[in-house]
């Protein structure tokens, strides 16, 4: 591939990525927070904030049992989530472009580990696919957008994984491919339910503040 | 120009044993990265290889193109290369200079119309009519379109003359292109690298020399006997890349046992060349095994590629900013667009507005 | 750190190794097979493998020296030795300054480049007989 394609994306490309990524998501989030909301007249019972991060921890594990969802999605969605967020924040080629974009840098993880965190995230991500089309509900709840998210997730952790081992293409082109996937994950971020990376916690927060609020241990 | 015979006639001329021959042959196909075993058809091709003329124009150059050619080897079975090919006209090695010398230039051209090989290096400036580079009142770009016409092939040497190089870095301000960006209708081979390894460009020069015909090229126009590898691909350090063993800083532990250079800068991984096998100063060493990392410098725009100093992964350009222009952006939206919609939702609060179904979506 | 306080190491400890010489000793062990089995010379460029620092000073210890060597003087010297797996040549040629320009193992019955020549041998049968010519002309 052309030498000159790799030095767009991770020029220009990179810019207009992160451009487009933090405006959307910014101005997304300051506005959700920034509608506000219907301001209760009655005597606080409890803490918001308190509710509000407790409700942040406890909803990170989920009860299986009661999980309308079904335990397939939540063990696979975890798998999924934890393999990629080590992936992407212990691989030691990651550090080295965070440390030059933020400034910080942190230790990294064994190959060895990320090796398997990799591979298990791209099996649930696959096994999540299959889900999808297999299981009648979701199926039927499946458009457009879910099929793209899962798409724009799935090839930096495929190119990634190829990259690393050197499969199937020539170093340079398997580079190539994998940030211009990470560039496409980026720019469609904020337009789509890939923003719950930071709304989620937003929601929990919420949930647990209008609780605390009324003093309910939710 | 009567020392055009074959080289067969010429060795015997020297006195030069069959033996000694096979010897020459042995290193050249060394020299090519050819196996072992080709040394015989080098030798039945050779014998019968007429002397080609060759023409080395060279312009916005450094001249460490030629400086690595004439250093690396030492005198005579390298001699023989050019003792191969008639050198008829080089600016900086020839003892003749002034119109005499550009007379004899015309000359060659003239008698050996359509089968001269012609090596360049530099790369040619066309801003401003381009007077940026100028030999004996002509532009570089009208000596290389002239001399191109008759030229059987053009040998780009040097990543000036493949690619730009160095007067190509932004903001390039005098314009600066490589040779096949300006000639279109000739076979052209890029030997690049800042400078390339010589063991390359005589490699090259000898395969032509045997074969009649330019060697393998890579998409790039470089021959893949060459190129066809990164540094990353054959480098010893390899093992300790694969373990996540890097160097951190320059004189560290890890760096003195010898361990990977990537998050040093080195560009090993996307860069092709020679260098990690055939290595440099008649196999001495390359960068990496000097404990510096690769430049990548035979790459197009490797000066642009970002800093030497930091590793693959950082962007090759500022991205730390736009980030920071954008996160401010964003806010500045959200403050203005939620200004605008709570005073809607106040109007429609005044007004007693019902909720429907389009509000909620 | 001082620049003068760092140790400076001379050639490579014999311990450090990547692995090239298993792999190198597997292909002549391969190479002899064919020689034994179809008389089928092969050879090996030294130049073209990425030796890490040291590797290239054990290859030599490893393969040792055998019976036979062997110096040519052809512009410039040329050295070959039969390692101690015979059949396994070592051929290296200098140029006259002494730098190598071809550096191979040569896994064979004996190595082309000793062998006489026949254009060399046709010329030297000239000369001598030029010399007898002389001679009964006297």
């Amino acid at each position: 591939m052309n030498p000159e394609l790799l030095l767009w994306v991770r020029s220009t490309g990179l810019q207009i990525a992160v451009a487009v990524f933090v405006l959307g998501m910014s101005y997304r989030i300051l506005h959700l927070l920034m509608l506000g909301r219907k301001r209760s007249l009655a005597e606080a019972r409890g803490s918001e904030w308190g509710g509000g991060l407790r409700t942040m921890w406890r909803r990170s594990f989920v009860s299986l049992a009661l999980s309308p969802r079904g335990k397939f999605t939540v063990v696979a969605g975890y798998v999924f989530h934890l393999g990629f967020f080590i992936t992407f924040l212990f691989l030691s080629q990651h550090i080295d472009l965070l440390r030059a974009v933020l400034g910080i840098g942190w230790p990294a993880m064994p190959r060895g580990i990320i090796d398997i965190a990799a591979v298990l995230a791209i099996g649930a991500m696959i096994a999540l696919l299959v889900h999808r089309f297999v299981d009648p509900v979701k199926r039927l709840l499946s458009g457009f957008e879910d099929y793209l998210t899962w798409t724009l997730s799935f090839l930096p952790l495929l190119t990634g994984f190829m990259l690393l081992r050197g499969i199937g293409f020539e170093y340079v082109t398997l580079l190539t491919l994998h940030i211009a996937s990470v560039e496409l994950l980026l720019v469609a971020a904020p337009f789509t339910k890939l923003a719950h990376m930071f709304s989620t916690f937003i929601a929990r927060w919420y949930n647990g503040a209008v609780n605390g609020f009324k003093g309910i241990k939710a | 120009m009567n020392g055009h015979d074959t080289l067969g006639e010429r060795l015997a001329q020297q006195g030069i044993s069959r033996r000694a021959f096979l010897k020459f042959c042995a290193a050249m196909a060394s020299m090519m990265a050819l196996p072992p075993g080709a040394a015989t058809a080098i030798a039945e091709a050779l014998v019968k290889a007429k002397r080609p003329s060759v023409i080395w124009l060279s312009f916005q150059e450094c001249t460490g193109c030629t400086e690595s050619l004439t250093r690396s080897h030492s005198p005579t079975l390298e001699n023989l290369i050019f003792d191969m090919i008639s050198l008829d006209y080089h600016h900086t090695l020839q003892a003749a200079s002034g119109y005499g010398a550009e007379k004899s230039r015309e000359d060659a051209m003239k008698e050996f119309f359509g089968s001269y090989l012609l090596l360049v290096d530099g790369s040619i400036p066309l801003n401003d009519g381009g007077i940026y580079s100028t030999i004996a009142g002509r532009t570089n770009l009208d000596l290389l379109q002239e001399a191109a016409r008759g030229a059987a092939a053009i040998v780009a040497v040097g990543s000036c003359a493949s690619f730009g190089g160095i007067p190509n870095a932004k903001p390039n301000p005098t314009g600066a292109v490589a040779v096949s960006d300006i000639v279109k209708d000739k076979p052209i081979i890029n030997i690049s690298g800042c400078p390339p390894i010589p063991a390359v460009i005589t490699g090259v020069l000898a395969h032509y020399l045997t074969f009649g015909e330019l060697p393998a090229l890579d998409h790039l126009g470089r021959p893949t006997a060459f190129y066809g590898e990164t540094i990353h691909d054959r480098c010893y350090r390899r093992p300790f890349y694969e373990q996540g063993k890097f160097a951190k800083s320059f004189d560290d532990e890890g760096a003195r046992n010898g361990w990977c250079l990537f998050e040093l800068g080195c560009k090993g991984p996307t860069t092709h060349n020679a260098c990690a096998t055939t290595k440099w100063n008649g196999g001495a060493g390359f960068p990496i095994e000097a404990g510096h990392g690769c430049l990548g410098c035979s790459e197009p725009h490797f000066w642009d590629a970002g800093s030497f100093y930091k590793p693959l992964p950082a962007p090759a350009a500022d991205v730390t900013t736009v980030a920071q222009a954008a996160a401010v952006a964003g806010a500045g939206a959200a403050v203005a667009l939620s200004a605008l919609d709570r005073a809607k939702r106040k109007r429609a609060q005044q007004t007693r507005e019902k909720l429907t179904v389009k509000d909620l979506n | 750190m001082n620049l003068q306080n760092i140790p400076i190491k001379i050639g490579a400890e014999e311990e450090y190794s990547i692995g090239n010489l298993r792999a190198l000793f597997t292909e002549i062990a391969t190479h002899l097979e064919r020689l034994m089995r179809d008389g089928a010379s092969g050879s090996i460029d030294l130049n073209s493998l990425p030796f890490a620092p040291g590797e290239y000073e054990q290859l030599r210890q490893a393969l040792g020296q055998g019976e036979v060597s062997a110096r040519i003087e052809a512009i410039g010297p040329s050295e070959l030795i039969e390692t101690r797996y015979p059949g396994v040549w070592w051929v290296t040629h200098y140029n006259v300054e002494g730098d190598i320009v071809a550096d191979t193992l040569e896994i064979t019955i004996i190595p082309e480049i000793i062998k006489s020549q026949p254009e060399d041998i046709n010329t030297g049968l000239e000369l001598l007989r030029a010399r007898l010519n002389e001679e009964v002309q006297q």
